[in-house]
């Protein structure tokens, strides 16, 4: 029995509006609603939702034998619950079947797993808590960013209790070696990887369409044979398309959907079950390890990270970017970390990229760019302003280390002073039992409490741990805790 | 191959870009090998490149019969002519021009420049061609500009060869729309009776295709290129300043966009006083700049050199952080190219021809003053940014030769030539 994993990425980023160097400083909102709103519905339109259909029929149908996995940045779901929320109740619903997996990955489709460790993790954990937010599943199975990989990320991934990721199937790590394995990561051999077969996810993608192809047209018999007849030992594939790929490259008059659908019954005749990543690390065993000293990603020719990381103008963006990383996880500022998010997300630094400039490739057909240039310079000029958002959170002088200790003080002394409250408060609870009289020591509570308040600019998280409270202490110190 | 090339202009005595482009495509397509080169000019002054090309000069060309000994030929003109090509032209005079003003050798004197009587001077060099093209061989004849499509097409009547006229620029691109009925007469006439056009830009492929009516099959781009600057020039030493400095360069015309570079200038002043703007050069819109400049109350860090020559050019360059050119409309347009040579990023109009060739360049609309702004305060502010435009542009630069220009044209040759047969 042959098992083949479908995994649909579906991501769309945050796109900045124009924005001009004299802009900075007085203008902070950074995004082409209008662009944002218009792509993600047509593409919704297109092919999100009736793939998404597609996939609940072909579930359906076969009785739940197909099963079939998906990676939503958080980007992505934020904007569907802006512009296409009827996608999300979709998404429930292919949730409530239990045969689609959702996988982990980072909330802004960011690079962080390549520029700053904590960052990516606090990224990893953002976007894990929002699926099970969403769908009430804790994703297991990691993928990261374009399935960017090495070795250093694979222990990150390992120190973060994933025991399995998903990651390209490079020609150039694999050698003669074939993906339709499991391995183990070399440098955290806890972590089974799964690997992508570029070849058969091609065929559907790239191959479904093109009648110059020899084996045009593909038919879905045709396709379950190819798979079917691969080597008896080569146990897993794993196809790795994006969604868009569904009705917006492959548009529906291509029949695409009426080849997904066909899939499920004749994987059935020939003995290919679609199934999801979890089910396959738990049945099979690693055949060996694979080492990836550079990391790789299923973007390009060259399946490295030279689409995001290839020139100085997008080195230059990214270090400046993630020199503020530690700043902006220190602050509070809700609006500042929402965009820190947006502003992290891959495609800015693709929009970036001089490859094949001359030739203006793939990189030029999604940017809503004219050049490179341009890219880096709006997007610098946010990032200009951002950071003096930033600054004004914090002055830049004080180290970073010297402004965590001071956090933690007033932290600290916030957390005395509650303490301190509500050693008051049982001691005025204990007058109020023993003595029956109503007054007298609540003014000098009051006047503590909003002291505190005025401190710790983060009284609730130092006090969210504070061990049971009795009810009454609890609604003593209320007025001056609500304030925040 | 031979080809008879008619010029108007000839490094190093050169007005505009016309003769610089002459040059050098002649020497691309000498370098492709094989060809065989005469290029005709109205008036050598002798100290001109040669070995490339073969160069003739229309006021050495007798047009009427004068006996005159060789050793006095030699005297006259031996300084920028063989004499024995004299004594061939000579014998191929083709009627009698002694009606006409001639001096001691029987031939018509030229200024070689751009005289109030130009069209008498065109005139002139067509009947001077008449005799050139009877005298020397040639498989193909190529005119430079609509100064000598007249002469192109009487050497065409004359030989029976194939006629390739190149456009440098059209009378629409310099008059803004308003064209010259005379210039634009010539223009069209030389278009109809060419067998094949060329064009410095699809810029001004589609000027001649739409606005003069011609067959776009007859009509190709063969984009310029740039003869590599001397080491003298690039090694110009940079005048240490304290600001960055933004330069305009080039004629203050209508047809070049100043005023859309003061306004940009006055955007990014607001935001930044540490940078200078340049405005160089010369031409009639001068004083309204600076008027332009002191009303927009930015003129302590706006300065204007006046016209600027040979070698000040370059260190202007060199001293420069930003070179844009706003140019409204611009058949091509070397200049940005030399500034890339000189590793100076650059800011274009996406209205210039080199517009089309160039990749590592900024280039705007002309009348974008904030995405000009935008790009000139992104360069000055973003090492990065400077720094690989610098770096490729000169790296770019190094790949656009005057050789595969040359290849293009001696192709379009073999086509006509082809046609022919």
């Amino acid at each position: 029995m042959k098992s083949v994993c479908f995994y649909f990425k579906i991501h769309q980023p945050f796109r900045l509006k124009r924005y001009r160097f004299f802009d900075i400083g007085n203008d902070h909102y950074y995004y082409d609603d209008f662009a944002n709103d218009e792509i993600i519905s047509r593409v919704a339109e297109s092919s999100y939702i009736p793939m998404a259909e597609t996939l609940l029929q072909m579930i359906n149908d076969s009785n739940r034998d197909f099963k079939c996995s998906l990676s939503i940045s958080g980007t992505a779901i934020e904007q569907f619950q802006l512009y296409v929320p009827e996608f999300i109740d979709l998404l429930k619903k292919l949730a409530d079947t239990g045969c689609v997996e959702f996988l982990s990955g980072t909330y802004s489709h960011s690079l962080a797993s390549l520029e700053d460790p904590e960052e990516f993790i606090r990224e990893v954990k953002a976007h894990d808590s929002l699926i099970q937010r969403l769908f009430g599943v804790k994703p297991s199975v990691f993928a990261n960013t374009e399935l960017i990989y090495d070795d250093d990320i694979a222990c990150l991934i390992a120190s973060m209790g994933f025991k399995t990721t998903l990651t390209e199937g490079a020609k150039h790590i694999l050698g003669w070696k074939s993906p339709d394995y499991i391995y183990s990561a070399a440098t955290a051999p806890q972590v089974r990887l799964l690997l992508t077969n570029d070849k058969l996810a091609e065929d559907i993608s790239r191959n479904f369409n093109n009648t110059a192809w020899d084996e045009y047209p593909l038919t879905a018999d045709k396709y379950i044979d190819w798979l079917a007849s691969l080597p008896q030992e080569e146990q897993v594939v794993n196809l790795y398309l994006s969604m868009d790929t569904f009705g917006s490259f492959l548009p529906r008059e291509t029949g695409i959907f009426d080849f997904m659908k066909a899939l499920p019954r004749f994987g059935k005749e020939k003995g290919v079950a679609f199934t999801t990543p979890s089910d396959v690390v738990a049945k099979l065993k690693p055949v060996g390890e694979i080492s990836v000293p550079y990391p790789i990603s299923d973007i390009d020719e060259a399946r490295d990270v030279s689409a995001w990381k290839g020139n100085e103008l997008q080195n230059e963006a990214l270090h400046k970017l993630y020199a503020v990383a530690e700043r902006v996880s220190l602050c509070e500022d809700r609006r500042l970390k929402q965009d820190w998010a947006y502003l992290q997300s891959s495609d800015h630094f693709y929009y970036m990229s001089t490859k094949n400039m001359a030739d203006g490739a793939s990189h030029a057909a999604f940017s809503p760019y004219d050049s490179p240039f341009a890219a880096f310079t709006n997007y610098m000029n946010v990032l200009a302003d951002f950071l003096v958002r930033v600054e004004e959170q914090y002055p830049d002088n004080i180290e970073n280390e010297e402004l965590n200790s001071l956090l933690l003080t007033i932290r600290n002394q916030s957390q005395e002073i509650n303490e301190l409250n509500k050693e008051i408060n049982n001691l005025r609870n204990n007058i109020l039992n023993s003595d029956d009289s109503i007054n007298a020591p609540k003014e000098e509570t009051l006047e503590i409490a909003e002291k505190a308040d005025i401190e710790s600019p983060a009284p609730e998280k130092a006090t969210r741990k504070k061990p049971g409270r009795k009810p009454k202490a609890e609604s003593a110190a209320k007025p001056g805790r609500k304030k925040k | 191959m031979k080809a008879l090339m008619f010029g108007w202009e000839f490094p190093p005595h050169i007005l505009g870009g016309l003769g610089t482009a002459s040059y050098g495509l002649t020497k691309g397509m000498h370098n492709n090998g094989n060809m065989e080169i005469s290029f005709v000019i109205p008036k050598p002054w002798g100290d001109e490149e040669r070995g490339f090309a073969n160069i003739i000069g229309a006021c050495n060309t007798p047009v009427a019969w004068r006996d005159v000994s060789w050793d006095y030929v030699n005297s006259r003109i031996g300084k920028v002519m063989d004499p024995q090509t004299y004594f061939n032209l000579r014998d191929h005079i083709y009627a009698d021009f002694n009606y006409m003003r001639l001096n001691d050798l029987g031939c018509i004197e030229f200024s070689g420049k751009y005289p109030s009587n130009l069209v008498e001077e065109i005139n002139n060099y067509s009947i001077v061609a008449g005799v050139i093209a009877r005298t020397v061989p040639c498989d193909v004849i190529h005119s430079h500009d609509w100064l000598t499509y007249p002469a192109g097409i009487h050497a065409k009547n004359v030989t029976g060869k194939p006629l390739v006229i190149h456009v440098h620029a059209s009378e629409f691109d310099r008059s803004r729309g308003k064209p010259n009925p005379t210039v634009f007469g010539i223009e069209k006439d030389g278009m109809t009776n060419a067998d094949h056009i060329i064009t410095v830009s699809n810029l001004t492929r589609n000027t001649v295709i739409e606005k003069y009516g011609i067959d776009p099959a007859k009509v190709t781009t063969v984009h310029n290129a740039v003869i590599p600057l001397s080491d003298e020039l690039l090694s110009l030493k940079r005048t240490e300043t304290k600001d960055k400095v933004i330069t305009f360069l080039g004629r203050i015309t209508m047809q070049k966009g100043p005023e859309y570079f003061v306004e940009a200038a006055a955007k990014v002043l607001q935001k930044n006083k540490n940078v200078r703007f340049v405005m160089a050069g010369g031409g009639d819109m001068e004083e309204a700049m600076i008027r332009l400049a002191a009303k927009r109350g930015i003129a302590d860090r706006f300065h204007f050199t006046g016209f600027l020559r040979g070698k000040e050019v370059y260190q202007m360059f060199r001293d420069s952080d930003v070179y844009v050119m706003p140019s409204v409309s611009e058949p091509f347009g070397i200049s940005p190219l030399e500034a890339m040579e000189m590793g100076v990023p650059s800011i274009i109009s996406k209205q210039s021809g080199c517009a089309e060739i160039l990749d590592n360049v900024i280039k705007t609309d002309y009348w974008d003053v904030d995405a000009m702004a935008d790009a000139m305060h992104s360069i000055i502010t973003n090492k990065a940014l400077y720094d690989t435009l610098r770096d490729r542009g000169i790296e770019e630069i190094h790949n656009i030769t005057w050789e595969k220009a040359g290849k293009k044209v001696i192709d379009i040759y073999n086509k006509v030539i082809e046609a022919r047969k």
